[in-house]
C-alpha cells in the first residue's frame, strides 16, 4: 500500500486487494475437486478393466478345461449326449473352425477388392465433390447397420434371387461382407490419404498414367496399411453370430462346400452349445459320460475364437508397425 | 518382365486408364447401391405383411405373442419400447465411465500407459459379442444378483428399481450392464480423439491462470469436445440398438412396456427377438420378423446419421 502513495495518481481510489484473495477454505474446496475427480476418472478406468479381465480370466479358465487336440481336430458327428466318442474326446471343433475360415475368405474376397476401389474412388479420384461426400457419409451410417439386419438382408436377397431353402455359407459370406465394406473402406481411405502427394506428383511428372501411378505407386507405398486394416476388419466379422444365425445355419458334420448346403461357424457354435443347457446321461452311466459337457465345449470353442481374434489383431498391427509408411507427418 | 512389355507399347495404358477410372466410380457407387438394395430386400420380403392377407398376418403374429397382439405396431411397439429402454440404460451407465476412460487416457496417464490402455480398450472392442453373452449369462448373471437385491430392497421405492429382484437375474438391468461394457470402448476411443485434439494453446492458457487440471478439463477440453461426446455417444447408442447375441443369451423375454428393470419377463429387444424367433417361423412369420428388423434399420440409420452429421459439422 505505501507503493501507492508515492505515485503520482493520487485521486486514484484504494484498492483493498485482501478482498479478492481468494479464502484458505476456496482454495481447498478447488482442491479437493481437483482430487475428487482424478479419483472419479481412475475409477472410471479401474471399473472398466473389471470386465475386460473378467471375460478373459472366465474364458481361459474354463475354455482350457477341454481345449485340446482331440477338440480341434474332430466334429460333431456320433456324439450322443454327455457320452464320449470313440476318439476318447467329447465331439470338437473342427467343422466350426472350417467353416468360419471359409465363410471369413469369402467375406473377404467380396468386400476388400470394393472396399478398395471405393477408397481409391474417395482418395484420387472425387476431388472432394457432392457425390464423395454423401459417399464417405454412408460408409459411416453403414458401419452402424445391425449386424442382424446384414443377416436378414443376405437371406431376403438369396431367398428372392435363388429361391428358399438356399442356406449355404456364401449367404452368410454375403452378410459378412456388407458388414466389413464399410471398415474395409475406412481404413484403406486413412492410407491412402497419409500417402504424401509428392510421390503421386514426381510420377504424373514423370509421364505415368494415373491408373499406374495409383497401382505402382500409391497402392504399393500404402500396402502394408491396407493389409492391417484388412485384418482389423478381418478380426471384426469373425466373432460376428446373429447374421450367420440365419444365412449359414448349423450342422454337426464338416462341410468343406462353401456354395452348398448348411455350414457352422465358431460364434454359432458357441451359442447353440451354450443353449443346449446340459446333455443327458442314461440312468446307469459311468463317470465318463459329462452332463455338463455343452457348456464346457462352449467355453472352449470361445476360447479357440478370442485366440484367432487375438492372433489377428496382433498380426494387424505388426504389420502396421513394422512395414509403415514413413512419412514427415 | 511385365512391364518390358508394357514398355513396349505406351499407347496401352490409356484404356487401363479408363477402365481403372471406372471400376473406382463404380465401386464407390456401388456403396449408395448397397445401402438402397438393403433396403430395398428387405421391404421386398417383407411386403406380405403389408400388401397379403391381414388375416394371416394377424393370426400369425398371435402365435408369436401367444395372442397377446395381432396388428404388427402392436406386436413392434413393446420390442421397440424394450430396444429403446435397453439401449438408453446401457448408455447412461458406458458414458460417464467412457468420457472418464478418455480423459485418463488423454490428459491423466503418462504417454507410455496411454497407448497401452489405448490398445486395452480397443482390445475390449474385438472381443465377440457371442462371448460376452456367454459371459453375461454364465458369469455375470449369477455374480450380480446380490447387487441387484439389494438395490431392490433398499431403493425400490423407485418405480425403475421396483423388486423384487428376479433370480437369476436374466433381466433388463443385467443385460444393460454388459451391453454397456460393449459399446464403452466406441465412445472411450472416439471421444478420446476428440479430446486429444483440444487446441494445447487453450490448455496451456487455462492452467497458467491457475486452474487446477478438472477446471482445465472443465474450461477447455469439455467445450471443445461436446459435440465430439455428443455424436460418439450416437455411435455407442447405435452399436447397442442392434445388439443381438447379448441379448439374446441374457435376457428373459417378454412383451411389455414396463421399466421394471430388475423383473424377468419384461422386455424384449427388436435384434434378440428375431434371433430367436426366426428358426420357428415358417414363411409369413419370417416376413413379419423381417418387418421388425426393417423398424431396427430404419431406426439405427436415423441415430447413426445423425451422429455422423454432428461430427461432420464439429469437425468442418
Amino acid at each position: 500500500m505505501t507503493a501507492a502513495q508515492n505515485t503520482p495518481m493520487d485521486k486514484a481510489p484504494v484498492i483493498d486487494f485482501d478482498k479478492f484473495k481468494p479464502t484458505r477454505s476456496f482454495i481447498a474446496a478447488r482442491k479437493r475437486k481437483d482430487m475428487a475427480m482424478r479419483v472419479l476418472i481412475v475409477l472410471a478406468f479401474v471399473i472398466a478393466l473389471i470386465p475386460l479381465i473378467s471375460v478373459l480370466w472366465t474364458t481361459i479358465a474354463n475354455g482350457i478345461k477341454r481345449f485340446n487336440l482331440d477338440f480341434l481336430t474332430h466334429n460333431m458327428t456320433g456324439v450322443v449326449g454327455g457320452n464320449p466318442t470313440p476318439s476318447g474326446g467329447y465331439g470338437g471343433v473342427l467343422h466350426a473352425i472350417i467353416g468360419t475360415l471359409e465363410i471369413t475368405l469369402g467375406a473377404m474376397v467380396i468386400s476388400i477388392p470394393i472396399g478398395l476401389m471405393c477408397a481409391v474412388y474417395l482418395v484420387e479420384y472425387s476431388n472432394r465433390g457432392k457425390l464423395a461426400k454423401s459417399i464417405s457419409l454412408l460408409v459411416d451410417v453403414m458401419s452402424g447397420i445391425p449386424s442382424i439386419v446384414a443377416g436378414l438382408f443376405a437371406f431376403s436377397m438369396f431367398t428372392i434371387l435363388v429361391g428358399p431353402g438356399s442356406t449355404s455359407g456364401f449367404q452368410g459370406s454375403v452378410a459378412l461382407s456388407l458388414l466389413m465394406l464399410p471398415t474395409v473402406v475406412k481404413s484403406c481411405e486413412e492410407m491412402l490419404k497419409i500417402v504424401p502427394g509428392d510421390l503421386r506428383e514426381a510420377s504424373y511428372a514423370l509421364g505415368v498414367t494415373k491408373q499406374r501411378t495409383i497401382t505402382k505407386i500409391v497402392l504399393r507405398t500404402a500396402l502394408p496399411g491396407i493389409v492391417s486394416g484388412a485384418i482389423l476388419a478381418i478380426a471384426r466379422v469373425v466373432g460376428e453370430t446373429a447374421p450367420l444365425l440365419m444365412t449359414a445355419g448349423y450342422i454337426v458334420n464338416t462341410n468343406f462346400n462353401l456354395f452348398g448346403g448348411q455350414m457352422t461357424t465358431l460364434p454359432v457354435y458357441v451359442y447353440q452349445e451354450y443353449s443346449k443347457l446340459n446333455a443327458n446321461c442314461p440312468a446307469g452311466a459311468d463317470a465318463s459320460c459329462v452332463t455338463t459337457i455343452p457348456m464346457e465345449r462352449s467355453w472352449a470353442a470361445a476360447l479357440a475364437l478370442i485366440l484367432i481374434v487375438l492372433i489377428l489383431n496382433l498380426i494387424g498391427r505388426i504389420v502396421a508397425k513394422v512395414f509403415a509408411v514413413k512419412t514427415e507427418r | 518382365m511385365s512391364s518390358q512389355v508394357k514398355s513396349a507399347e505406351p499407347v496401352g495404358g490409356k484404356t487401363a486408364d479408363k477402365v481403372f477410372k471406372g471400376v473406382a466410380y463404380a465401386c464407390g457407387i456401388l456403396i449408395l447401391v448397397v445401402l438402397a438394395a438393403v433396403a430395398v430386400f428387405l421391404l421386398f420380403r417383407a411386403w406380405p405383411l403389408i400388401g397379403g392377407d391381414q388375416q394371416a398376418n394377424s393370426e400369425t403374429i398371435s402365435n408369436f405373442t401367444g395372442g397377446k397382439a395381432s396388428n404388427f405396431w402392436t406386436y413392434v411397439g413393446p420390442l421397440l419400447f424394450g430396444t429403446v429402454l435397453v439401449s438408453a440404460l446401457s448408455l447412461v451407465i458406458a458414458f460417464f465411465i467412457s468420457i472418464g476412460i478418455a480423459l485418463f487416457i488423454s490428459h491423466y496417464a503418462p504417454k507410455n500407459l496411454a497407448t497401452v490402455l489405448s490398445y486395452v480398450v480397443d482390445l475390449l472392442a474385438a472381443i465377440p459379442s457371442v462371448i460376452y453373452g456367454l459371459w453375461g449369462g454364465l458369469v455375470l448373471v449369477p455374480a450380480i444378483f446380490p447387487f441387484w437385491n439389494w438395490v431392490a430392497t433398499y431403493l425400490g421405492w423407485i418405480p425403475l428399481f421396483a423388486g423384487p429382484a428376479a433370480n437369476p437375474s436374466r433381466t433388463v438391468a443385467t443385460v444393460s450392464v454388459v451391453l454397456a461394457v460393449m459399446i464403452l470402448p466406441i465412445i472411450t476411443s472416439l471421444s478420446r480423439d476428440i479430446f486429444l485434439q483440444t487446441p494445447r494453446l487453450q490448455e496451456e492458457a487455462a492452467l497458467a491462470l491457475g486452474a487446477t487440471r478438472w477446471e482445465m478439463i472443465k474450461l477447455a477440453v469439455l467445450p471443445f469436445g461436446a459435440s465430439g461426446i455428443v455424436s460418439a455417444s450416437m455411435l455407442g447408442l447405435g452399436r447397442a440398438l442392434g445388439e443381438t447375441m447379448a441379448v439374446l443369451m441374457i435376457l428373459s423375454p417378454g412383451l411389455n412396456y414396463s421399466f421394471k428393470i430388475l423383473q424377468a419377463s419384461q422386455n424384449q429387444t427388436i435384434a434378440a427377438n428375431i434371433a430367436a424367433q426366426y428358426p420357428e417361423a415358417n414363411d409369413l412369420g419370417v416376413s413379419v420378423l423381417i418387418g421388425t428388423g426393417l423398424v431396427l434399420f430404419v431406426i439405427t440409420f436415423v441415430v447413426n446419421y445423425v451422429g455422423r452429421k454432428i461430427t461432420e459439422k464439429a469437425s468442418a
